[in-house]
């Protein structure tokens, strides 16, 4: 709504993966959960299963074409720029670009490995509690034995996905590991302390692992990684004079976190599966606790995943095609701009605070049933 | 150019989707606090929309999406133009879709009124506004000379978008309440029919005015002719006409129809009225945006156009069956609520 030069450049290629998510996607999902949530006695059970898979097709079906039209503007592919607008030229390289399928991937990972979390996290605060003991064992079992393989393939896929990105954007990765001049082979810094800005380059402290960033960056133990300095120049020769250094402290903790969390969910998972395997699991008091305060964990690490993908691609909205600050609408004031973002923010904060608490309501067992109601029907 | 001309038709169509489809279930939602009595028949009401309503606003959604597809350049001006409009719609809809699913998580009475209240006021806002917005792409705005949008908000209101909005206001609620004759049974049925009764004329009238001011401002404001535009303004003016008759003789299911065709003959009329402008330029009105000017490039249309030609039968098709399956009216007994309904009837309680 506030990037009208966004649109009219983009619209050309973006516009399409966004119209055909529209068509394929949204229908798909919106017509068919309103059909299961009210289709209880009204549809036999295969055809009301059937409709629930269609919601999921919709949900995997939206989140390619979304990803589709978010890694065009990371990895711009298939277009041609004409009269100042990018023009679509290959549909099949749009939806084919390497960039697209490993965050779509990573996307469905992330999605499944929140889903997992969150079914073995319930199930293990009831188990914790002692509450109905057979429902929700075979409920965290059932979450485990999808949060282990999800969770390993996504620090796999994650990975690599890191690997393409530092072919494709290399500017990106090296901030991410506020790496300001070229090496080989690089050592990985867990944390750090100061060496965010180009006048402070050198950490008054941090931890390093040698060679494992150029392991993560290139999957060779002796692999070269570009620093930002040289990525730098390398952007200022192709680009014309200008700051092509995204904001580096921020995308180097997101990263951090996002691999942190990513990591420690794994063991989680791992651990879990462990018990289950040793037939442990009904008796892990301790672990159940574990698994409760694990839920919020993928979230966190989504929201900073898409904080490093995003900021690490600063100063440009379009990767290397069109910048941020040239992108927003000239009639859509900062003033307006701080008050609609205020009104979102505080929206969609009075809208989690009440989510969470109805959650947490619907998962407590104990919760007053209705009295004057029959089970089956609802007390208005 | 006729691949320009059959996305504008499109846009349009999905346009006319919306009016018919989200037209009705705001109206329901503008007759809660009025035809009703008891909580019972306030979930009765809730019940005819909540499978449907979401499915419905896609319509929106894609509207939006093929603008965005097809003409880039109309999407950059109409929805950052239109900025403060499009704010308050999204808050509506976005507090709406979520009254749908909160309203009865609690048995708090306080709760209830105020999510209740919440679905009421945005059914009201949402069509008002986009009343306003769609009768400013015909009224004209200020745009530059590269299309984008240099007026302030008081260019929005004119007389003629504030009417177009109260007009939409009207006729969703009439729409709406032929909708709920066809839903409903018995005592609950007899008073829907009587408020259908009452709006009928205000919903004719307005709708009537607003096709024959449209009319007006496309010959004063957009260089048109009085044809074509004068024949969808007359034919929902028949339409309305025809749904105020009916609705009097206690034909519900063909009132219902001649409301439906009365929303997509006003969106037809506003269309052809804006035709081959896509957002009228006022007053430098050689800066408006046309089908050919704001058009995305042959190949991207060619793609996006197959993509629709497959998928828009289809979605019709198991939209369509949807209301199939749903088609018994509601007496109020049998009602499942989305809570409830996450775990089949016949096993009792939810998330025991």
């Amino acid at each position: 709504m506030n990037w009208s030069v966004y649109s009219t450049y983009v619209g050309n290629v973006f516009g399409a993966p966004l119209a055909i998510e529209g068509l394929a996607a949204f229908f798909l999902e919106a017509t068919f959960l309103g059909l299961w949530i009210f289709g209880w006695n009204r549809l036999s059970p295969r055809i009301h299963l059937a409709t629930i898979w269609l919601v999921a097709l919709g949900t995997w079906t939206s989140a390619f074409f979304i990803l589709v039209a978010n890694s065009w503007m990371q990895h711009p592919v298939g277009y041609k720029v004409v009269n100042g607008r990018a023009e679509l030229t290959s549909v099949w390289q749009l939806v084919s670009s390497p960039f697209a399928l490993w965050a779509f991937v990573h996307t469905i990972l992330v999605g499944l490995t929140a889903a997992s979390l969150v079914v073995l996290g319930v199930s293990c605060w009831h188990l914790a509690r002692g509450r109905n003991q057979d429902l929700f064992i075979r409920g965290a079992k059932l979450a485990l034995v999808v949060a282990l393989p999800v969770s390993a393939a996504n620090l796999w896929v994650g990975s690599h996905f890191g690997i393409y990105t530092t072919e494709t954007q290399p500017m990106k990765i090296a901030s991410t590991e506020a790496q300001w001049n070229t090496c080989q082979p690089c050592s990985f810094s867990l944390i750090q302390i100061g060496g965010f800005t180009q006048s402070d380059e050198t950490p008054s402290f941090s931890i390093q692992i040698p060679d494992l960033l150029s392991f993560l960056a290139t999957g060779s133990f002796n692999g070269k990684v570009v620093g930002i300095n040289d990525s730098q120049k390398q952007e200022q020769r192709q680009f014309g004079r200008g700051n092509y250094i995204p904001p580096v402290e921020a995308v180097y903790w997101s990263m951090r976190i996002m691999a942190g969390l990513g990591t420690l969910i794994f063991l989680v998972a791992a651990v879990g599966a462990f018990l289950y395997w040793r037939k442990r699991l009904e008796r892990a008091r301790l672990y159940f606790w574990a698994a409760v305060w694990t839920i919020p964990l993928p979230f966190i690490a989504a929201l900073a995943g898409w904080v490093l993908t995003e900021v690490g691609r600063q100063p440009w909205i379009v990767y290397g095609l069109l910048r941020t600050s040239d992108a927003n609408s000239p009639s859509v004031s900062a003033t307006w701009l701080g008050i609609s973002l205020g009104i979102f923010a505080l929206l969609y904060a009075a809208l989690t605070v009440t989510d969470v608490v109805l959650l947490r309501r619907y998962a407590d067992p104990d919760r007053p049933v209705p009295t004057e109601a029959a089970p089956s029907a609802v007390s208005y | 150019m006729t691949l320009q001309i059959f996305w504008f038709c499109l846009i349009a169509v999905l346009w006319s989707g919306y009016f018919v489809l989200e037209g009705f279930d705001f109206g329901v939602g503008m007759l809660l606090p009025f035809v009703p009595r008891g909580s019972k028949e306030r979930g009765v009401l809730l019940e005819s929309i909540g499978p449907v309503w979401d499915g419905n606003e896609v319509w929106l959604v894609v509207a939006a999406g093929g603008t965005f597809a097809a003409f880039p350049a109309w999407y950059g001006a109409m929805f950052s133009g239109f900025y403060l409009l499009l704010l308050l719609i999204l808050v509506f809809l976005i507090v709406r879709a979520v009254s749908f699913e909160w309203w009865n998580k609690s048995e708090s009475p306080r709760w209830r009124s105020f999510w209740l209240g919440a679905n009421v006021a945005a059914s009201f806002g949402a069509p008002f506004l986009w009343g306003v917005a769609l009768a400013d792409l015909l009224y004209g705005v200020p745009l530059g000379s590269d299309g984008d949008f240099t007026g302030s908000i008081g260019d929005l209101f004119s007389a003629y978008s504030v009417f177009a909005g109260i007009a939409v206001v009207c006729l969703f609620a009439f729409h709406g309440a032929t909708f709920l004759t066809l839903r409903t049974t018995g005592e609950l049925h007899e008073r829907t029919t009587r408020i259908a009764r009452m709006l009928a004329l205000p919903g004719a009238a307005l709708g009537a005015g607003f096709a024959i001011w449209t009319v007006a401002v496309a010959t004063d404001r957009n260089d048109k002719s009085v044809f074509p535009p004068v024949l969808p303004a007359a034919l929902a003016i028949v339409a309305l006409l025809l749904a105020a008759v009916l609705v009097r003789r206690g034909t519900s299911g063909r009132a219902f129809v001649a409301t439906a065709l009365g929303a997509v003959l006003t969106v037809a009329t506003l269309f052809t009225s804006l035709y081959p402008r896509v957002m009228v330029s006022s007053p430098d009105f050689g800066n408006s945006l046309t089908v050919s000017n704001a058009a995305s490039s042959h190949y991207a249309l060619v793609a996006i156009t197959v993509v629709a030609l497959i998928l828009t039968p289809l979605v019709l098709l198991y939209q369509g069956w949807t209301y199939y399956v749903l088609r018994a009216r509601l007496a109020g007994e049998e009602v499942v609520s989305p809570a409830e309904a996450l775990v089949p009837p016949s096993s009792g309680s939810p998330a025991g």
